[in-house]
């Protein structure tokens, strides 16, 4: 068995912690039966995770459903009340968050308002007792890391927000931490911004190849950034995949209406349009809207129903189309070739709605 | 007509108030006028004028014969003043408790407030604990006075609680001023700490922890640092108040003096009021001196 493997077989021996040194690496980060409460309050629920090394692994989940506080057990600020934590094969649950090799960038980013930035991005270096000359060598390379190179003497108040963001960053990376921590940390910015720290914190991912652990409540910023995204919900996790996994097979109800539009098919109107009862998902772009009188193949099915809403997005249109058997399904259109006016005038008209049989996806109620 | 809003008559109460506050609205200065008139009366009058005349009449002097007010300007207060070796040793003793008791009280309020502020996370808890600190002031001085003095008298409490050890407290004098006086003025340092502390996001604490600070660097390096503001206003307090106290020094300090009995003396016992206006310049400019000093801080926007 690999548990009785000497460590003498490999050049660096195993912690203490971890008799079972196998020869696959352990993971960045091992969650197993993680649980938090807060008096009578169940903040998260018996959660095993696996996190890869240089793995970019989002939490997603709504306000109040334990992401944060997963973040906040692994970063040593809770202490679970039950479960553990490994770093790399070490049990960490119960060590102060000084002694984990892991660093944070915070929502509010909680730079020091009486330092400087530089003094900010070196302040790590210093408490473990980094040379001076070492430390303004690397605060420099971090910062500018983040393209602020100049901004080393200013006072935090003298950044903006986006600015800000990356200061916290740096002062993260800087320490060269085996896991690093973000906890929404793209919340206050505004949608250019956002999207456009997305791109750049992707790329500093690639490039330091540092574990990344992300806490977002928003879907699109974890389908795009994401290896992997664990969907969270009232303290569990709902279902843990690829960006595209999680997208086009929800595992559950929940995971099917919190990322993307929620469009279900259930009991009744599933019976009539599918032929099986149960809960289904399919996606809005996945539906075309045809005219009634057109033929659906074997491959695919189809329901029939009235256009009730209209909404133009500008690039598409979202249809809310009432089924004849019941229910509604929203339909997405590229507009390649209408228009808003056109489009307006289709409110009342009945329309086939059809999609291929690999789009829709049973989802646990 | 009843249902005609548009134009309210200038007869009804509410039209009367609105077009009231419709033309303090269009005229900003009558309205700042309004507004400060009656404290502006308060500061420039009662105040600054009594202080005025204050510094006026230290330049007077009393006929030693008839003890009136002999109204030639003199220095003569300024120089009994800075000749009397006496006058040197209290106001330095005066100086020296106040900076004493200020420290006493930084030391006890920081971890009272950090407590308070930082880690009683049940609200009712922190509550309690700022309303037993500011629970003092709602007892009257002289109440807390002879409870010192019960205290720090001889065979008083302190000496009861001593004496099983072997030991003896330090009686009525100079240590029992310092002390009565500290625990006088503690809630005027706890509570703009404690304020302080509250404006001091929880995440600051957490971030520095997380780049690898035990409690005690994240005391030095984050808390303390962001506390001097709070620290400076608190110290205003504590400092000033103790410049200004005679009564405490009466009552726990046995033979002791501080400067106000010098003043109060003067204004009383030896009816010289010239010398005790030239007395009481002294701790104001040990005041304004201070407040200058601070300013730099920006301590004085925690007031």
């Amino acid at each position: 068995m690999s548990d009785l493997t000497p460590p003498a077989a490999h050049e660096t021996t195993a912690p203490a912690t971890s008799i079972a040194a196998s020869d696959v690496m352990p993971p960045a980060i091992r969650l197993r039966g993680l649980r938090k409460t807060f008096g009578s309050v169940v903040a998260v629920d018996s959660v095993d995770l696996d996190i890869a090394d240089g793995e970019f692994l989002t939490l997603l989940g709504p306000s109040g459903s334990g992401k944060t506080t997963v973040l906040r057990m692994i970063a040593g600020f809770e202490l679970p009340t039950a479960g553990s934590i490994e770093l790399t094969g070490v049990d960490v649950s119960k060590l102060p968050p000084f002694q984990r090799d892991v660093n944070t960038v915070f929502q509010d980013y909680a730079l020091f308002p009486h330092l400087t930035v530089a003094q900010n991005v070196e302040y790590g270096l210093k408490v473990t007792g980094v040379g001076k000359s070492e430390r303004r060598k690397r605060a420099r390379a971090a910062l500018a890391s983040v393209r602020l190179e100049d901004y080393g003497d200013r006072k935090p108040a003298a950044m903006s927000g986006g600015q800000r963001q990356r200061v916290a960053l740096a002062r993260a990376l800087v320490n060269c931490p085996k896991v690093l921590l973000l906890d929404e940390p793209l919340g206050a910015l505004d949608l250019k911004l956002r999207e456009q720290m997305q791109v750049e914190l992707k790329a500093i991912q690639r490039d330091v190849g540092i574990t990344f652990v992300f806490v977002t409540h928003d879907q699109e910023e974890a389908l795009t950034m994401s290896d992997r995204i664990a969907v969270f919900n009232a303290g569990r996790i709902e279902q843990i995949g690829s960006p595209a996994d999680v997208y086009e097979k929800p595992a559950t109800e929940f995971v099917a209406g919190f990322v993307g539009t929620s469009n279900l098919l259930r009991g009744e109107a599933a019976l009539k349009v599918l032929g099986n009862e149960g809960v289904y998902s399919v996606r809005p772009e996945k539906i075309r809207i045809v005219d009634t009188e057109t033929v659906i193949g074997d491959g695919g099915h189809g329901a029939d129903g009235t256009i009730a809403e209209v909404v133009y997005v500008g690039d598409a249109t979202r249809f809310v189309v009432n089924l004849d058997a019941g229910g509604s399904l929203v339909a997405l259109q590229q507009n390649s070739t209408t228009s808003s006016s056109d489009v307006a005038a289709l409110r009342g008209t009945r329309v086939r709605l059809a999609w291929r049989r690999e789009h829709e996806y049973r989802v646990q109620a | 007509m009843a249902l005609d809003t548009t134009t309210p008559t200038a007869t009804s109460p509410q039209g009367s108030s609105r077009s009231v506050s419709g033309f303090l609205y269009r005229h900003p200065r009558v309205r700042l006028a309004g507004l400060l008139t009656a404290p502006l009366f308060w500061l420039v009058v009662l105040y600054l004028g009594s202080l005025a005349i204050m510094v006026l009449a230290s330049f007077w002097s009393t006929d030693s014969f008839t003890g009136s007010l002999v109204k030639t300007p003199t220095l003569e207060n300024y120089q009994t003043l800075f000749r009397g070796q006496v006058y040197w040793v209290i106001a330095a003793r005066t100086v020296g408790i106040a900076l004493a008791v200020t420290v006493i009280d930084m030391v006890l309020a920081v971890p009272l407030a950090f407590m308070a502020a930082k880690v009683v996370r049940s609200k009712r808890i922190r509550y309690a604990i700022v309303i037993a600190v500011t629970m003092p002031l709602w007892a009257g001085y002289l109440v807390k006075g002879y409870a010192m003095q019960t205290l720090f008298i001889n065979n008083g409490v302190i000496d009861w609680i001593l004496e099983p050890l072997g030991l003896k407290g330090p009686g009525l004098g100079l240590a029992a001023v310092v002390f009565s006086l500290a625990y006088l003025w503690l809630p005027y340092m706890v509570l703009p700490v404690y304020a302080g502390l509250e404006r001091l996001p929880d995440s600051l604490l957490e971030a520095s922890a997380d780049l690898g600070a035990s409690a005690g660097h994240t005391f030095r390096s984050v808390v303390l640092p962001m506390l001097v503001p709070s620290l400076i206003a608190g110290s205003i307090f504590t400092f000033s108040l103790t410049l200004g106290d005679y009564i405490m020094v009466k009552i726990v300090g046995g033979t002791t003096q501080m400067w106000a009995n010098v003043i109060y003396d003067n204004v009383g016992v030896a009816n010289n009021l010239p010398l005790a206006a030239a007395a009481a310049l002294f701790p104001i400019t040990v005041i304004v001196l201070y407040l200058l000093a601070v300013r730099r801080t920006g301590a004085l926007e925690n007031l």
